[in-house]
């Protein structure tokens, strides 16, 4: 989402961008209307998840799944549709 | 400088010769075609050191004009018709991105069935895409507003690409007398280009035409509809200072009798002149009749149509195209713009010249002898056989 303090005349006109990697600023976790959430006691770290996410917004440290990139998951649901082990679910979120 | 004797076309090309831009990208198509033209063999002789792009298709040519224009160049081209069509998507993107290009139009009919010769359907279809559109009645406008057009289209408050209309074949091909300004003069009336935020600033770089999600996409639509709102008064402002180098001055609308008259009728392009012969010949006969030329189309001068036309009895406005199922084009503007005021005209349509028909001093004579006796629709047909 824009910055909602940002008015029209704030932008560069034309749609020019004109500072380099500004893309990383751009959440698009946003666009979400649901969000996955684990279940560590059920959870395996068999890694599934983080193979089919499509957005890379699984995180893994030292070989184990410990959750989820919020700032750019967009809510679809694979993680917890090919999970084996039931772990992830998927919540209702925002309206 | 001596008047020369140039037609439409070739007005335009000379004065795109002394503006010397950077890039000129464009395709030949007829009634426009004269204009690049005269203008490859200005590049040939090497009287000026544009880069001139034979383009294979006129989409191609826009892209090429904004490429070079977003790249930093000054920039113009020209087409008509069915090769306006054809930029149709560039359109919207070099006014979205807001490009300061020049593009001169021969006014032509669009296909179909096919038909090279003059009305306004090619341009007022563009009339949403975001660019000034500014019509000229003869050779000597068209000079005019091409130079206008660089200075209006390259202003620091407005980049927004400029269309200059003639009427195809009746401006494009008809010599006339004109006045031409020195090369000096132009060339210090245009100044130098400046370019902003240029791509091939490679020490600052910038990206241009980045997708624009729907959290976006509203407020740089916003902008334009600002930068459009700003146009008026500079194009106005650009005008005056032309009429001190030319000795000729250009108003947004052009009045002409219209002060103490009842009646009033407006056009754009060519046909504004034939409209000063005819009320010229009914004022002779007593009638209180006035015309008005619609110079400029787009941004639309609402205000200019109040001020003229308030008050008077009857004003009928002349559409050189149709919108099919609907009216003329400038019919429902000029009607908008006078809803608001308390004494409101009785405001009827003309649809007329589709295809180049010629409309003669009698047709229009009894569009003025009809406003007065009331015996018309609000929708008219001129000149075709019913």
């Amino acid at each position: 989402m824009g910055d909602p303090q940002k008015k029209s005349k704030d932008y560069p006109e034309g749609g020019v961008i004109d500072e380099a990697g500004s893309a990383r600023k751009y959440k698009t976790g946003d666009w979400r209307s649901q969000k996955p959430e684990v279940d560590k006691e059920k959870c395996i770290n068999c890694l599934w998840c983080w193979v089919y996410c499509p957005d890379n917004s699984v995180l893994v440290e030292e070989g184990k799944m410990v959750g989820f990139r919020y700032s750019h998951c967009k809510g679809c649901g694979i993680c917890a549709a090919e999970c084996p082990k039931k772990a992830i679910t998927m919540k209702k979120e925002g309206n | 400088m001596q008047p020369l004797a140039m037609n439409g076309d070739q007005a335009i090309a000379y004065a795109w010769k002394q503006i010397n831009p950077d890039v000129v990208a464009a395709y030949p198509i007829t009634p426009q075609t004269i204009i690049v033209e005269a203008f490859s063999e200005y590049v040939a002789d090497g009287l000026v050191d544009t880069e001139f792009v034979c383009a294979e298709s006129e989409h191609s040519a826009m892209s090429l004009c904004i490429g070079a224009a977003a790249g930093g160049a000054r920039t113009c081209t020209a087409t008509a018709s069915a090769g306006l069509a054809f930029m149709w998507e560039m359109l919207y993107i070099a006014a979205s991105m807001r490009l300061p290009i020049v593009m001169a139009v021969a006014n032509r009919a669009l296909s179909g069935p096919i038909n090279i010769h003059c009305d306004h359907s090619d341009t007022m279809g563009a009339r949403d895409s975001g660019w000034i559109q500014i019509f000229g009645e003869n050779a000597q406008e068209a000079y005019d507003n091409s130079i206008m057009a660089f200075r209006i289209s390259e202003h620091l408050d407005l980049r927004l690409p400029v269309m200059t209309n003639i009427d195809g074949f009746i401006t494009s091909h008809s010599l006339e007398n004109l006045n031409l300004l020195q090369d000096e003069e132009v060339k210090k009336f245009i100044g130098e280009f400046k370019p902003i935020k240029p791509l091939l600033d490679y020490k600052n770089p910038v990206t241009y035409g980045p997708f624009d999600p729907p959290d976006f996409y509203f407020e740089h639509k916003y902008q334009q509809v600002e930068a459009m709102s700003r146009a008026m008064p500079i194009i106005k402002k650009i005008a005056e200072e032309y009429a001190k180098i030319s000795g000729r001055s250009y108003e947004i609308v052009e009045s002409y009798q219209v002060e103490d008259a009842d009646f009033v009728a407006i056009a754009a392009g060519s046909t504004a002149g034939t409209l000063r012969s005819v009320v010229d010949e009914l004022r002779a006969e007593g009638k209180k009749v006035g015309s008005l030329k619609l110079r400029v189309f787009r941004p639309f001068p609402d205000e200019e149509i109040v001020e003229a036309l308030e008050g008077k009895k009857g004003v009928a406005v002349l559409d050189r195209s149709i919108s099919f199922g609907a009216t003329g084009p400038i019919f429902p503007e000029v009607r908008s713009a006078l809803y608001d005021v308390d004494e409101r005209p009785k405001i009827v349509n003309y649809i007329y010249g589709l295809g180049g028909r010629d409309v003669s001093i009698e047709e229009l004579k009894s569009v003025y002898y009809k406003m007065m006796t009331g015996e018309c629709d609000r929708v008219n047909y001129l000149g075709v056989r019913i």
